[in-house]
């Protein structure tokens, strides 16, 4: 992930034949693709100044008709949430930009941040200018300290260069923009949470409604965008979505940058069109690593159910994914070839899970706490039939039951794994078979 | 509000929907709800009782415990996935099927129940809470008998002390964030939060900074599970051993009903009872904790007579004792006269029957209740603006509720009467009620009602406008125009504390006030019995109901009510307080009768102790031996609250009627004691019982004649002292040295540190760095405390009235508005004092530091249990301070 630009290194050479498309990648590979002068000498900040002279309301319809959603893993339509903000300025309006990246496997935020900072920055500013906000938070992932640098300094640069602080471009719009260090809690990553630790109290969802556009930050209307998603904001203004609605499909339009990582052969990013297969990328990243065939994988980070080889050609957007029976996600492909144990690869996605629960809903704190414990126990070989059971029960009763999606996330990989490789999980059990339990239920005072 | 009918009733389907209301349908149930209701209260009025635990009406929803999911269909369309009815509001056309229709609701709740028993350790046989827990209950009612968990529970060590008197059992908590959200929005002390995340997230407190609330004790009574304890109470009984009692609290004029949990004639614990116009469901630490005085092991239980021989006390039969009072009473009458001190802390009933005792049997008007600094303005005030009004036609505590301001002068509502500092806060928070405070700093109190930042966008409004001590008068003359003006909205309300006593004209500049404004105005005392007192006429210019007593034709209906020959009763106005002792002193009294009154808690401590001793002929009504006791010749022990009956009067006015508690122990309520004693002068009260005296109050109905005068007196201007003067400033804390938080060390630790406050400038021009110690001195003693530095008027001091060393009364002679010297460093060593005639002698309680360095026996109040005192503290003084220990109707509170 520190190796940033270097991933999609051969792409630009074969772009005539492959489906890749790089727009938001597309400066990755220049000399000091981060900085202002290169930025400047690629177009940047020319969508900057279209969007200043244009109306705010029509940058709202420009982005709804060029048909962007959320590159954050729920899809919805960003032009739609722009158009929930109040038109008048009782109050502040503040655009927070989530850039928290926390979701296993995700690992496309932070290489745009740190080798093209400005396009975010760009991006920013027109948003916030079509929504009325004079504040731009960025809200960075903690350990993602280099990031945090170069955004610094990037949004120093913007400053000294007059897109950012008073009276933007001769504008007469003003926009402060603050880049926010998290402390690397995964659940900062869910809107309201992070809303709640930028305001400086404990990072957990807050009770919706009121929604963030209502109510958000200190109580203001607010939105809050990925990172992705906001970058592509520039490119929608100079290239219009015609020229966006050309990439993708029809419901999800546009190009998207996939994370491919696991036993592949050239792991990385790679910026294709909504609606690309696994098949298509995995020919671009050189195939399957050494040859062994592919086992399981995530569309979209290891919140989303797992795909197997049967998933290939399921085409690689919202509703695509959604069809086959998972989710986009944040499109991060880990990939798992057949030496990996499912039961294995299930525990530890809980046990993170059991980690970065927050704690506030019982379900999701107490449920993950439950699962990890079984998934040890049978990847430890103390597992029963029994126990796949529970853990599909108690699935359920997490799933739709927590108070954020952070508890539906969680049981994913456990409920898709089962579904899909069943046997494995039965033959961990092998040696148990024919016992009820483990061990007597733990009722205090139980002498065991 | 709402109808409910059975559905498919078709004149259900023409019935319109009230206004503001939407019709829902809930288990096949057609209901009418008003809108934002919550699906969970819609419910529960039906009789669906949906299982919950984070859930409480008095707090915002949280939705964090998920136990309370429902089916939902809105518009038609089932929602995805259950909501939690605690923060799902009612919709029209929505349709709710709970866990009594929807076999989702009823999996999504047994499985949460599941859940949050993995990892509760089911100590119930040795839990607090066993017997009384929600979560014992409902896991009964809607949970799985057996667990599927086999694996290891998370553990935490219990308890940890999170105050002196709260427990926390970690291991226990279901993290339902009850007592953090109370902590945070009820009552501003956001002391508690959780820690940590996922199944190791806890309750915690921060290094250093103990859970230090005055309504801590409200979050062991709202946590559904044994988490939270108190320490006192902790492994003392079953709740199903105990018998409960509805009754009301004698701590303070707020009046909140309680709930007295006793066996075997003993309490063991008190409890918040419920009461929406009143104190919701909430009480304070002192109401819920401080009850052990009643039961003091040196509680007066027979009458006493001094000894002619020794001089002493002895034993005695009661009918010997009454014999010897009413002598001694009747040869005072007929010599000089004889002077009534009932106190401040009697039930109307009791009061009633001293104002009876005094103009029938003592022929005088020579009666006041206040036992503390007092004056005529004030008596004016209470008999013009007071005296017959209620929460119907006057403040209350709704009122406060919806004022769009509040101005409290001279009052401290968290200190003084901490429900009204609950219904403020409220106010500033859910309404927007503008709350200032004349004052002198910017107290806790203060803060928590004009600075309000626990959810949502912060609030903050109103202020502290700061006068010097003895200026309130003239600044409510100078209020800035926007708080006149904001005191002009209908519904403004002016609340006056007892301290106004203090300062001369202030009554008189608070009723211009609110004649300019049309503000409603308060008087919110300190004590229990102080608004039932006014009413029953125990003050030397009032009869009962607020009858004039100057006026002839009003006193020859009590006359006639009394059954006493016309112009009997005495028509001229009597002394006041100061006034009574003063006479005593000088010997224009002879005698004294006196209720529950602490020498220390007077306007002049050493005149009140010298007058007792001049006195001829004394006798006292007490619960425990007191300053008072010390100089009877008789005196007559009488039952504290818990086991009598009565009625107070709270701020409001407002009858707060209660029944006796605790049979049988023989104790008798002052009423009683009073009649029989008049019998043996000679005279029927008719005040045998407080019912008796009850319905006689209620048949002389109120005043038929014209209110009293009000008072007229001109603010007096206050000029900030120079050179090492300083004005005082002085209240006291909720928790302090008073003599009703006897034996409670638990609740003692939660006290206010005493420190003293000045301001930066004064402190500067004074050498007096932070956090050293200071001296405050008057020509009577000198009171040693920490500094702190606060934002308040230059020259000006403050202190605690009545903490730990800083017994202000007592040990300066002081009061709110004196001028005091004020000097850095701490008190010269103990004995070493030029002016030690006398051995020290320090109480067996009493922590060295805080010692005494002259003067003898200045303690008694310091039951050594909150230790606050910092080294080289103390107070010093000449005067015998006494043992102070008076009873339930003891002054120091």
């Amino acid at each position: 992930m520190t190796e940033a630009n270097a991933s999609d290194g051969s792409a630009p050479e074969r772009a005539a034949v492959s489906p890749l498309t790089p727009v938001l990648t597309r400066r990755w590979l220049s000399p000091e693709s981060w900085s202002l002068r290169t930025y400047e000498q690629l177009e940047g900040y020319t969508a900057l100044r279209t969007a200043l002279s244009a109306d705010p309301d029509q940058l709202i319809e420009l982005v709804k008709t060029a048909g962007l959603r959320g590159r954050g893993g729920a899809g919805f339509p960003s032009g739609v949430k722009w158009g929930f903000m109040p038109k008048d300025r009782s109050r502040p309006h503040y655009l927070v930009i989530n850039a928290d990246e926390g979701e296993p496997g995700t690992c496309k935020d932070v290489p745009l941040m740190m080798a093209d900072p400005h396009s975010l920055i760009e991006g920013c500013v027109i948003a916030a200018y079509a929504m009325r906000a004079s504040t731009c938070m960025i809200y960075v992932r903690g350990e993602a300290l280099h990031c945090i640098r170069r955004l610094h300094h990037a949004v120093r640069e913007a400053y000294d260069a007059g897109y950012l602080g008073k009276n933007i471009l001769d504008s007469g719009f003003d926009l402060d923009m603050v880049v926010h260090a998290g402390a690397g809690a995964y659940i900062c990553g869910e809107e309201t949470a992070l809303l709640d630790s930028l305001e400086g109290k404990r990072g957990q969802p807050r009770l919706k409604p009121p929604f963030p556009a209502q109510a958000g930050l200190y109580s203001s209307p607010t939105t809050v965008n990925n990172v992705e998603t906001i970058a592509s904001v520039p490119y929608i203004v100079n290239g219009g979505s015609d020229w966006f609605r050309a990439m993708g499909r029809e419901k999800s339009p546009g190009p998207k940058i996939f994370s491919l990582s696991g036993h592949v052969e050239r792991p990385g990013q790679y910026e294709a069109p909504l609606g690309t297969t696994l098949r298509e990328l995995l020919e671009l990243a050189g195939g399957m690593k050494d040859g062994i065939p592919l086992k399981f994988w995530t569309p979209g980070g290891s919140s989303t159910p797992l795909f197997t080889a049967d998933h290939l050609d399921v085409p690689l957007d919202f509703e695509g994914a959604t069809e086959a029976g998972s989710m986009l996600g944040t499109t991060a492909l880990m990939i798992f070839n057949e030496t990996v144990s499912v039961p294995w690869a299930v525990m530890k996605w809980t046990q993170f899970y059991e980690h970065e629960s927050c704690g506030k809903c019982t379900p999701c704190r107490e449920g993950c706490f439950w699962l990890a414990q079984v998934l040890e126990r049978m990847v430890d070989g103390r597992g029963t039939e029994q126990d796949i059971d529970t853990l599909l029960d108690v699935c359920d009763n997490v799933l739709g039951r927590s108070f954020c999606a952070l508890g539906d996330g969680a049981v994913s990989p456990i409920t898709s794994g089962i579904k899909y490789f069943r046997e494995e999980f039965l033959a961990l059990c092998e040696s148990n078979r024919g016992q009820d339990t483990t061990e007597e239920p733990a009722l205090a005072g139980v002498a065991r | 509000m709402t109808v409910a009918s059975a559905s498919g009733n078709d004149a259900a389907q023409s019935r319109p929907v009230p206004e503001g209301h939407v019709r829902l349908t809930i288990d096949g149930i057609e209901v009418d709800a008003p809108k934002g209701e919550l699906v969970i209260r819609t419910a529960e009025r039906l009789g669906i009782v949906i299982p919950r635990f984070c859930d409480h009406p008095l707090l915002d929803p949280a939705g964090a415990c998920r136990q309370c999911l429902v089916e939902v269909e809105v518009n038609g369309k089932p929602m995805p996935k259950p909501a939690a009815s605690c923060t799902t509001a009612v919709a029209d056309g929505m349709v709710v099927n709970t866990q009594q229709t929807s076999q989702v609701a009823d999996k999504a709740q047994q499985g949460v129940m599941e859940l949050l028993l993995i990892n509760h350790p089911l100590d119930c046989p040795i839990c607090d809470k066993g017997g009384e827990c929600p979560l014992q209950n409902q896991a009964l009612k809607h949970g799985r008998s057996e667990s599927r968990f086999v694996d290891k529970k998370r553990t935490f060590a219990k308890p940890v002390s999170i105050s002196s008197q709260i427990l926390l059992d970690r291991e226990r908590c279901v993290l339902c964030q009850r007592c953090t959200r109370f902590s945070k929005q009820i009552a501003g002390d956001p002391f508690i939060e959780l820690l940590e995340r996922g199944a190791t997230q806890q309750i915690g407190i921060g290094e250093q900074q103990p859970f230090q609330s005055y309504f801590s004790g409200n979050t062991i009574q709202i946590c559904p599970v044994g988490a939270l304890t108190s320490a006192a109470y902790r492994f003392r009984s079953r709740p199903f051993d105990l018998v409960s009692t509805p009754g009301v609290c004698e701590h303070c004029a707020s009046g909140c009903s309680q709930r007295t949990d006793w066996r075997r004639g003993k309490v063991m614990r008190r409890l918040a009872g419920e009461d929406p116009e009143v104190n919701e469901e909430w009480n304070c630490d002192k109401g819920r904790f401080a009850f052990r005085y009643a039961t003091a092991s040196d509680r007066l239980t027979r009458p006493m007579v001094r000894d002619a021989e020794s001089g002493e006390l002895r034993e005695t039969s009661w009918t010997e004792a009454l014999r010897r009072a009413a002598d001694g009473l009747l040869t005072a009458r007929d010599s000089r006269g004889v002077g009534v001190l009932p106190g401040g802390r009697l039930t109307r009933e009791d009061a009633y029957a001293y104002g009876k005792f005094a103009r029938m049997a003592l022929g005088t008007n020579d009666i006041d209740h206040r036992a503390r600094p007092h004056s005529t303005e004030e008596l004016d005030f209470l008999g013009a603006s007071v005296v017959g009004t209620g929460p119907e036609d006057g403040v209350s505590y709704s009122s406060l509720e919806t004022a769009p301001t509040v101005l409290c002068v001279a009052f401290e509502p968290e200190e003084e009467s901490p429900i009204v500092f609950l219904r403020l806060r409220k106010a500033a928070r859910d309404s927007g009620t503008r709350v200032f405070h004349l004052g002198q700093w910017d107290s806790p109190g203060v803060e928590k009602t004009t600075d309000i930042a626990d959810s949502g966008s912060p609030i903050h409004s109103g202020g502290l406008l700061p006068c010097l001590p003895g200026g309130e008068a003239a600044a409510l003359y100078e209020l800035p125009s926007e708080v006149e003006q904001a005191l002009s909205e209908p519904g403004a309300v002016l609340l006056l504390g007892e301290r106004c006593a203090q300062v001369s004209g202030v009554y008189t500049a608070a009723m211009r006030l609110a004649e300019r404004t049309g503000a409603g105005i308060a008087w919110i005392p300190r004590r229990a019995g102080e608004r039932g007192a006014v009413e029953a006429g125990t003050l030397p210019t009032l009869l009962p109901n607020g009858r004039p007593v100057s006026d002839s034709v009003v006193r020859s209906g009590i006359e006639r009510a009394w059954g006493v020959p016309e112009g009997s009763l005495p028509s001229i106005p009597g002394r006041e307080l100061d006034g009574i002792l003063a006479a005593a002193e000088s010997g224009e009294l002879s005698g004294l009768l006196v209720g529950g009154v602490d020498p220390d808690d007077l306007p002049d401590p050493e005149q009140a102790r010298r007058a007792l001793r001049a006195a001829g002929f004394v006798v006292s009504l007490e619960l425990r031996p007191s300053g008072v006791t010390e100089h009877a010749d008789v005196v007559l022990p009488i039952a504290p609250t818990v086991e009598k009956s009565g009625t107070f009067l709270n701020w409001e006015g407002r009858s707060r009627e209660f029944e006796i508690t605790i049979e049988g122990t023989g104790a008798l309520p002052d009423c009683r004691v009073l009649d029989t004693l008049a019998v043996e002068m000679d005279v029927d009260l008719f005040t045998q019982t407080p019912t008796a005296v009850a319905a006689e109050i209620q048949r002389l109905g109120a005043n038929p004649g014209a209110r009293p005068k009000p008072p007229d007196i001109p603010a007096e201007p206050v000029v900030e002292p120079v050179g090492d003067k300083a004005l005082l400033a002085s209240w006291r804390h909720l928790l302090d040295n008073g003599s009703m938080q006897h034996d409670e060390p638990n609740l003692a630790g939660t006290a206010r540190p005493p420190v003293a406050r000045i301001s930066r400038d004064t402190a500067r021009r004074l050498g007096i760095e932070p956090h050293q110690p200071v001296r405050v001195s008057t020509e009577r003693g000198t009171v040693a405390l920490e500094s702190e530095i606060v934002e308040m008027p230059d020259g000006v001091v403050w202190l605690p009235g009545n903490s730990g060393p800083a017994k202000v009364r007592s040990v300066l002679g002081a009061g709110h508005g004196t001028v005091v010297g004020l000097a850095a460093g701490p008190l010269p060593p103990p004995g070493g004092g030029p002016k030690s005639p006398e051995p020290d002698e320090t109480a067996p309680g009493e922590t060295v530091s805080a010692a005494v360095t002259n003067g003898h026996g200045a303690n008694g109040h310091n039951d050594g249990a909150n230790g606050h005192s910092a080294g080289g503290l103390g107070a010093a003084g000449h005067g015998p301070n006494g043992n102070g220990h008076t009873g339930t109707d003891g002054g120091v509170a």
